[in-house]
């Protein structure tokens, strides 16, 4: 329960930037007509950010449910690339249940959480994150559709931008002491504006092309894992 | 005709738990393979950074706004703030940038 606990603490800053995240998206919810329930369902039920943007707009075009399920894919398909890493981050004698819970709690912040953990993971640290953190987005979105559309613009600039700032606090502190993922964050952000600028690639399609080629990139020059496999 | 919105939200939830929950069920013993290991490594800290730019200039009313966001961002997590008052700065700046011009 300790470690339920000290999960719980990290749970709430993340909880805090998810209701801000939350309320943004929940704007482009109201704007494909989603009733607050229906957008408090998506969420409890997504917990994804860059997913939930596209489906929103997948559903204000009213596309059919096959193009749904393929926009839902491409869109998460980075999960499928953490779902692996995390793979590597649970005991193997951890019961089957703990796996499909962390699984469908798997976002960006939380998966943040599971890594930092020495050398596997206690399903209740992130219980205890998940407890606080992912009613927070659920709620958020809702309560988006049902302000959004009454602030004015310039708040909901301002918010949007909570998103960012939270895969900031995410991948800055690691690259002070690790020169590759310094290189390889400097490397993405050059690729990424570049793929947005000159070619036709969708936002999601860019993101996966360059996360398969920058990611191989860097484990080829800058392999650090290799030495710990002696363990 | 108008698609029921319970059903997109039935399709999109089935397909997101295969995604997530498939590699993390299968997988249950570490993998030896040096490369991988340092792929899946690097994957997440290359996908949030490929996400927030040039993304973090697009929302924002004012692109410059967005930009000088991104650096008080950066400085801010540099110096390990933490999430939510990172978050915050960012926030912030853009109010303030986009309030004054």
């Amino acid at each position: 329960m300790d470690a339920f606990r000290k999960g719980f603490k990290m749970g709430i800053p993340i909880g805090l930037g998810y209701f801000a995240v939350a309320f943004s998206l929940g704007i482009v919810a109201a704007n494909a007509g989603l009733t607050p329930f229906q957008g408090f369902l998506t969420s409890a039920v997504m917990n994804a950010s860059a997913g939930e943007n596209a489906a929103f707009i997948a559903i204000r075009e009213s596309v059919p449910y096959l193009q749904m399920a393929l926009i839902t894919l491409v869109s998460n398909i980075r999960y499928v690339l953490m779902s692996f890493a995390m793979s590597q981050k649970i005991d193997p004698k951890t019961k089957m249940i703990h796996r499909f819970i962390l699984g469908y709690f798997l976002t960006d912040e939380f998966f943040a959480l599971a890594i930092s953990q020495d050398p596997y993971l206690d399903p209740y640290y992130s219980y205890g994150a998940i407890s606080f953190a992912s009613p927070c987005w659920a709620i958020g979105t809702a309560f988006g559709i049902v302000m959004g559309t009454i602030l004015p613009v310039r708040i909901v600039s301002a918010l949007s931008v909570a998103l960012f700032g939270m895969f900031l606090a995410i991948i800055i502190p690691p690259a002070k002491t690790s020169r590759p993922i310094c290189i390889l964050i400097i490397l993405s952000f050059i690729s990424s504006f570049l793929m947005s600028r000159f070619t036709p690639f969708s936002e999601s399609t860019s993101t996966i092309i360059l996360t398969i080629a920058i990611s191989s990139l860097g484990a080829i020059l800058f392999p650090v894992k290799g030495e710990q496999d002696e363990k | 005709m108008k698609n029921n919105i319970y059903i997109y939200i039935l399709v999109m939830g089935v397909t997101v738990f295969l995604i997530r929950v498939l590699p993390l069920t299968l997988i249950r013993k570490p993998i030896r393979n040096v490369f991988i290991r340092n792929f899946l490594y690097y994957v997440p800290y290359v996908t949030l950074s490929v996400m927030t730019f040039p993304a973090i200039i697009d929302v924002t009313s004012n692109p410059y706004a967005g930009l000088v966001s991104l650096l008080a961002g950066i400085y801010a997590a540099y110096k390990e703030m933490g999430l939510f008052k990172v978050t915050l700065i960012c926030c912030f700046t853009v109010l303030i940038l986009e309030f004054i011009f």
